[in-house]
C-alpha cells in the first residue's frame, strides 16, 4: 500500500455523523498530525468515541470524508478496511481482553492471527511488548484477576503487538488510581516516541492529559472548539473552551438538560411548601 | 383493544424481513466457513470438548431414565397382546428415529446453547467483539464458526449417546428386572432395526438439529444488546426458539422421511 507523506496521519473533512435524529458530529474538519500525540477532549457525549470509530472504520460517516493515510476509510471494502486496521491499534476504555485467554495469550493473539511467526518469536514478541507496559512478570495471569489499570497495559501491550502506526486511547485514565493515571500518560508519551506512533487519546483528565499532550482538540455540540497546541488552548478565549480547561461548572455548558420551565412541570413554586425539594428557577 | 397504525405495521413487517435476510445470510456465512474453519481445527476442537463433554453427562443421565420409563411403559402395553418380546425393538426404533434426536436437541439447547449465547453475548457487552474487529479479526469467522460447526459436529454423537443408553435403560428394566427374555430383546432389535433407514435418518435428523440449534444459539448471542438485560433476554431466545424449531422440524423431517 502507498503510504502517504502529508503531515497528517488521520484528517477529518467535513464529516457528519449521527444516530437517527440526533447529530453527534456536524461538519467537522480536523487532523491529526504525524508522530504526535493528539488529545481528544470534549464534555462526555460530544463525540469523541464516535471520532474512534470512524477512525477505525467501525462506523462510517454520513458525509464528508474520513481520511487514514491519504485513503477515505468511508468507502473501503472489507478487506481494504482490515489491511487499513492492521496499521492502527486500538484501546478500549476497559481493555476488552479476552476473559477465556491468559495475558501472554491475549498479547500473542494479533501476531497468531495476521502472522506465520514461529511460536519462539511470537514469545519473544510478546515478552518484549508486556516488558514495555511493565507486566512482564504478569504473562501467565488470567484477566479476572487483574487491576483495571494493569488490564489497559495489558490491552495496550497487545494494541501495539503488531507495531501499528497509528495507536488510539479510548479514556485510558479514566477509573483507575492516581499512579496508574500518572503510568499510563507516561507510557503514551514513552511508547510514542520510542515506536515513533502516531497517538491520538481521549480524556478529561486535564492535567495529565496538557503535559504529554503535542495536539490538543477540544469538541463541543457537535463541532470542534479549539485545537492547536496544550498552551494555545489553556489560554482560549473562547467561553467554552475556558469553562471546559478550568472546570467551571457555570458557562455555555448548562447544568440543566434542556427542559420545560419549572413552573409546567411543578405548578407556582412560589408556594412555600414547594421550597423543601430544593426546586429553583 | 390496540390499533395500530398501517406505518407501523409496515415499519415491524420491514425490521422482521430485515432480520431474516441478515440471519439468512449469517447462516450462509457459516455454511461456507466449513473450510476454513476445519483448517483451524484446535479452534473446533476446543469447542467440541466444551460443548460434548460438558453436555454428557445431562444427556446420558436423561437417556438413561427415559429408556427406564420406555421399558416399563412399553412392557406394561405389550404384555396386553402378549408380546413383550418386542420391547428391545419398540424402545430401540422410538429412541434413534425420534427421541434420541429430538430430546437431545432440547437438552443441548438448554445446557450448550444458552452458555453459547451467553458467552458470545457477554464478549459483545465487554467490546471483546468490537476489539476482534479493529485487530482486522472477523469476528464471524474466529468466534462464531468454530462455536458453530463445534455444535453440529457434536449433536450426533450426542444423540447416538443418548440412544445407546436408552437402550441399555430398556435393557435393564426390561431384561434385568422384569424378567423379558435376552436374547428375544436384542434378536428383535437386531432384526428389526434398519441401518440406514432408522439410524440413518436419526442421524441426519440430529445433524438438521444440529445445524439448527447451534445457529439460533450463536446468532442469538450474536444479536443480543450489549447489555445484562440483553444478554439474559437472548439467553431466554434461545431456549424457546431453539425448542420450538426443533419440534416442527421434527414433524416435517418424520413425515418426509418414514412412511409405511
Amino acid at each position: 500500500m502507498a503510504h502517504n507523506t502529508s503531515e497528517s496521519l488521520v484528517e477529518l473533512r467535513r464529516v457528519t455523523f449521527g444516530y437517527g435524529e440526533r447529530v453527534i458530529l456536524d461538519d467537522v474538519s480536523l487532523s491529526v498530525p504525524r508522530g504526535k500525540v493528539t488529545a481528544l477532549m470534549g464534555a462526555s457525549g460530544g463525540g469523541k468515541t464516535t471520532i474512534m470509530r470512524l477512525i477505525g472504520g467501525q462506523n462510517r460517516a454520513q458525509t464528508g470524508q474520513m481520511l487514514f493515510d491519504g485513503q477515505d476509510v468511508t468507502t473501503m471494502d472489507q478487506p481494504h478496511l482490515y489491511a487499513a486496521r492492521r496499521r492502527m491499534g486500538m484501546l478500549f476504555q476497559f481493555g476488552a481482553l479476552f476473559a477465556d485467554l491468559s495475558v501472554f495469550d491475549n498479547v500473542a493473539f494479533p501476531l497468531r492471527e495476521h502472522t506465520d511467526l514461529s511460536e519462539d518469536m511470537v514469545y519473544d514478541i510478546v515478552l518484549m511488548k508486556l516488558n514495555a507496559v511493565g507486566l512482564r512478570g504478569a504473562r501467565d495471569m488470567m484477566p479476572n484477576a487483574l487491576s483495571g489499570g494493569m488490564a489497559r497495559r495489558v490491552a495496550l501491550a497487545r494494541a501495539i503487538a503488531l507495531d501499528p502506526e497509528l495507536v488510539m486511547y479510548d479514556e485510558p485514565f479514566s477509573g483507575i488510581d492516581p499512579i496508574s493515571v500518572g503510568t499510563s500518560a507516561k507510557l503514551i508519551r514513552q511508547l510514542n516516541d520510542s515506536m515513533g506512533l502516531t497517538s491520538m487519546f481521549v480524556s478529561h483528565e486535564i492535567e495529565q492529559t496538557f503535559a504529554i499532550a503535542d495536539h490538543v482538540i477540544i469538541l463541543a455540540n457537535g463541532k470542534v472548539a479549539a485545537q492547536g497546541t496544550p498552551q494555545e488552548v489553556l489560554h482560549s478565549t473562547d467561553p467554552l473552551v475556558y469553562q471546559y480547561v478550568n472546570a467551571l461548572s457555570e458557562g455555555p455548558v448548562r447544568f440543566h438538560y434542556p427542559a420545560v420551565t419549572v413552573e409546567d412541570d411543578f405548578g407556582d413554586v412560589a408556594d412555600p411548601s414547594s421550597q423543601q425539594f430544593g426546586v429553583s428557577r | 383493544m390496540t390499533w395500530y397504525k398501517p406505518a407501523d405495521v409496515g415499519f415491524a413487517t420491514r425490521s422482521k424481513m430485515a432480520d431474516i435476510g441478515y440471519a439468512a445470510r449469517l447462516f450462509f456465512r457459516l455454511l461456507v466457513s466449513f473450510v476454513p474453519t476445519f483448517r483451524r481445527f484446535g479452534l473446533v476442537r476446543d469447542q467440541m470438548h466444551f460443548l460434548g463433554n460438558y453436555s454428557l453427562a445431562i444427556i446420558a443421565v436423561s437417556g438413561l431414565f427415559v429408556g427406564f420409563v420406555f421399558g416399563l411403559q412399553g412392557y406394561y402395553t405389550l404384555i396386553r397382546y402378549g408380546s413383550s418380546e418386542a420391547l428391545g425393538l419398540l424402545v430401540t426404533l422410538t429412541l434413534v428415529r425420534e427421541l434420541g434426536p429430538v430430546v437431545t436437541a432440547l437438552l443441548f439447547a438448554g445446557r450448550a446453547g444458552t452458555s453459547l449465547t451467553a458467552e458470545i453475548g457477554l464478549m459483545k457487552a465487554g467490546e471483546q467483539i468490537s476489539v476482534m474487529e479493529m485487530m482486522a479479526v472477523d469476528p464471524i469467522q474466529r468466534v462464531l464458526a468454530p462455536r458453530f460447526w463445534g455444535g453440529v459436529v457434536v449433536m450426533p454423537l450426542l444423540a447416538a449417546v443418548f440412544s445407546a443408553t436408552g437402550v441399555i435403560g430398556g435393557w435393564v428394566v426390561g431384561v434385568l428386572m422384569i424378567g423379558v427374555d435376552a436374547g428375544s430383546f436384542w434378536s428383535q432389535i437386531q432384526g428389526g432395526v434398519d441401518v440406514w433407514q432408522d439410524v440413518g435418518n436419526g442421524i441426519l435428523k440430529s445433524i438438521v438439529f444440529g445445524l439448527t440449534v447451534t445457529f439460533i444459539a450463536v446468532y442469538q448471542g450474536f444479536e443480543a444488546q450489549a447489555t445484562p438485560e440483553g444478554v439474559a433476554s437472548a439467553t431466554t431466545r434461545t431456549v424457546v426458539v431453539a425448542s420450538l424449531a426443533v419440534l416442527g422440524l421434527d414433524f416435517i423431517l418424520t413425515a418426509m422421511m418414514f412412511t409405511i
